[in-house]
């Protein structure tokens, strides 16, 4: 393994292991406030029980990803310091604007998790509002700067080196809001139906637990319309990649030869004549560029990226299907716990959203290569000088594979058992 | 742009400094938690675990402060740091991940009790090395020179015995903070005992320390002798204060006495950020990205210290 693949790799195990738990800690506090707002206007202690439950579940989540994005933090300069010293001045806005975001969620998370009993009500709901609120902001933020890493901005080429001007500019980087769109509604896909997935399954055997119902409901509130929304915010990623980054979209829809009217390949052999055009470009006879069109050398994998883009876009549909199949019923008001071929259903969207983000991910990341910085810097000329990186990449795996297995171990025993009512 | 540049290095060392003084009590807390012992070892582990619980995540985030300010405004310094330190940053990492998951886990019932303990007891080591290499004066070279072997270019920079002097200085520092601090967090007097006599043994630990420290140190001018002589000053007080069981004074000249350890180092090697070689002026971003910078500092502070202020005036009633 070279250290440039080790490097990559190591990066990758950590931004795979980080995101779950990032988009956890984004999405849960939501579920946590609604879960303590129905306890406020109902009285009802199911409520109550919920929001404590998935507080001390969110607790432990929120520290792992508190400390493996602490990890990543580092890991930018230990892996990546060329990139870092060149684009430091440029994404070191949005990082510091994440750093205060982070900070009022850590604070106001211990406000909520520790304050049960020291704060009136009203100020522990308002501390699991700003934790909400604020960790939204912090995944924007950082998504901000990864925008800027596929369509870079402010920066000028003196000399054959990149020089940073205006951080301003680079703030407001052309990806950043198709991206900061599509990753905070995948947050609260992923979770919210992740959560209701759990609890689809527990009612699958006692279908008159009140726990249960209750949370399958709350789940159900934020993932489903995120779940929804999703397919329209991927178009618009989609529409940008088409006109920014040619490469990255040849790569995910396996187009090797540049044409009008392209058809989209839905599986090997299977072809919608010019149904590519019309997504990427609104237009059926637009022509798309083929990896032709791209210096050889300026390819990303085409295997990874186009096998990582379908299976994000098939479990995105599926999760699309099942939410708007339960929000039908929901509206008809009926008893979705009735139900059991929904609650099956949304057993198997449970994982989906976590896969879909992982893929989505690789999309992004492999599909961005030779470049660290697009069409700006190589991630190759970007990697530490340091020789051996397949040690700290081996380190990084094992420390994380153990760690996972020990959180799903601690959840499974500490948070989804039910109680017995 | 000379003052601008110098204003953001010193945010930066202030916000080492906050992290320092009460993340570092928290990993210090996990120290005391490895060397619980006597009637009250349960009652004090106990109470270590309630100090630290509401605000550890809060105060790792100084770390993290400090880090993206030095990426931002400091890109050049980073980079250096990032290559010539990557040893020992990515093992203080590994222990930052551990003592983090293993404390929650601890607190859920999971076990995991002794792990966080070690990696309390190392992180602060790894860190205190990193600084010990910068002070040292190692990493400018080793940025600066090319086409030596690993061992002189990855390793020999941090592995001193200087270096190693400074990490273990680090960890007794944290563990004095954190048994000065500790003993304002319990209104048991028995408890404040056991504290008050580990501070006590701790603050001697923070000296014997710091001169074998400087008694390994490969250049006079690793701490600016006036401050050297305020931190004494500091020491004095802090014994004085235990002594007399005076713990809300101890605690301000505690904190007194590591925060002037900090600053007595930075005077020390101004106006280079990486000595020998680089100064802060010399690794500085562009001057637009200082201003946005301090900009996005003033607006983040108007947020933050609200926010600190009413977390700790929830949890630290007693303390406060």
């Amino acid at each position: 393994m070279s250290d440039l693949l080790a490097a990559r790799s190591q990066m990758a195990v950590s931004l795979a292991f980080h995101i779950i738990f990032a988009i956890i800690g984004i999405a849960m506090p939501v579920l946590m406030v609604i879960a303590e707002r129905r306890w406020h206007q109902t009285k009802d202690p199911v409520y109550l029980d919920l929001a404590r439950r998935w507080a001390r579940g969110t607790a432990i989540l929120f520290a792992v990803g508190a400390v493996s994005g602490t990890v990543l933090s580092f890991e930018l300069g230990l892996l990546w310091p060329r990139f870092m010293e060149l684009a430091g001045p440029l994404i070191g806005m949005p990082f510091s604007l994440e750093g205060f975001a982070f900070f009022t969620e850590a604070i106001f998370l211990g406000v909520y998790l520790y304050g049960w009993d020291k704060v009136s009500p009203r100020a522990h709901l308002t501390a699991g509002i700003l934790v909400a609120v604020s960790g939204a902001a912090s995944g924007i933020f950082v998504v901000i700067a990864n925008a800027w890493m596929n369509t870079p901005t402010g920066y000028a080429v003196i000399d054959g080196i990149m020089q940073a001007v205006d951080p301003i500019a680079a703030l407001k980087t052309p990806a950043a809001f198709p991206q900061a769109l599509h990753m905070t509604l995948a947050a609260y896909a992923a979770t919210g139906l992740g959560v209701a997935g759990i609890h689809a399954l527990l009612l699958l055997r006692n279908r008159t637990n009140m726990f249960n119902r209750a949370a399958l409901t709350i789940g159900l509130l934020v993932g489903v319309p995120a779940a929804i929304l999703q397919p329209v915010s991927g178009d618009i990623a989609a529409r940008y990649v088409a006109r920014r980054q040619p490469a990255k979209l040849a790569a995910m829809e396996a187009v090797y030869t540049t044409q009008a009217g392209a058809p989209l390949k839905v599986i090997p052999g299977v072809n919608i004549p010019y149904a590519l055009s019309l997504l990427a470009f609104h237009d059926p006879k637009a022509v798309v560029k083929g990896l032709d069109s791209i210096p050889a050398d300026e390819h990303p994998n085409v295997g990874v990226v186009h096998l990582s883009f379908n299976v994000m876009v098939a479990l995105g549909t599926y999760m699309a299907i099942v939410s708007l199949w339960a929000g039908w019923l929901v509206l008809r008001k009926r008893d979705l716990a009735a139900r059991p071929r929904l609650l099956w259903a949304l057993v198997i969207a449970a994982p989906c959203g976590f896969i879909a983000t992982e893929a989505g991910w690789m999309v992004t990341e492999v599909g961005r290569q030779p470049w660290i910085v697009y069409g700006v810097i190589r991630t190759a000329d970007a990697v530490t000088p340091m020789p051996g990186l397949i040690v700290p990449f081996t380190t990084i795996t094992l420390l994380y594979g153990v760690l996972g297995g020990v959180v799903g171990w601690i959840l499974y025993r500490q948070i989804i058992r039910s109680p017995r009512t | 742009m000379l003052v601008l540049s110098h204003t953001l290095a010193a945010i930066i060392l202030a916000a080492l400094t906050a992290y320092v003084l009460l993340g570092g009590a928290d990993f210090g807390g996990g120290m005391w938690d490895l060397l619980a012992d006597g009637p009250r070892k349960t009652r004090q582990r106990e109470l270590i675990a309630r100090a630290i619980g509401p605000v550890w995540e809060a105060n790792h985030v100084w770390l993290i402060l400090a880090l993206v300010l030095l990426f931002t405004c400091f890109p050049r310094a980073f980079a250096r740091i990032a290559i010539a330190l990557h040893i020992p940053l990515t093992l203080m990492l590994i222990g930052i991940v551990l003592r983090g998951s293993a404390f929650v886990f601890q607190i859920y019932g999971g076990g995991g009790g002794r792990v966080f303990a070690i990696a309390s007891l190392v992180t602060p080591v790894l860190l205190g090395m990193c600084v010990g290499a910068i002070a040292a004066a190692n990493i400018g070279q080793a940025g600066g020179i090319p086409g030596g072997g690993f061992h002189a270019l990855y390793v020999a920079t941090w592995l001193t015995s200087f270096s190693l002097a400074v990490g273990l200085f680090t960890l007794t520092c944290f563990a004095f903070l954190a048994a000065v601090y500790l003993t304002l967090e319990t209104p048991d007097p028995e408890l404040q005992g056991d504290f008050r006599l580990r501070a006590i043994g701790a603050g001697v630990w923070v000296l014997m320390m710091a001169a074998l420290a400087l008694a390994v140190a490969p250049h006079r001018n690793v701490v600016d002798h006036r401050i050297a002589a305020l931190v004494g000053i500091a020491a004095l007080i802090t014994f004085l204060a235990l002594w007399k069981r005076r713990y809300g004074v101890a605690r301000i000249a505690a904190a007194a006495e590591v925060a002037l350890i900090l600053w007595g180092w930075g005077v020390a090697q101004f106006p280079y950020m990486l000595p020998p070689d680089l100064t802060i002026a010399g690794a500085a971003a562009p001057p637009r990205t200082l201003n946005l910078a301090l900009l996005a500092l003033i607006l983040g502070a108007i947020v933050l210290f609200p926010s600190l202020y009413y977390l700790f005036k929830v949890f630290k009633t007693r303390a406060i």
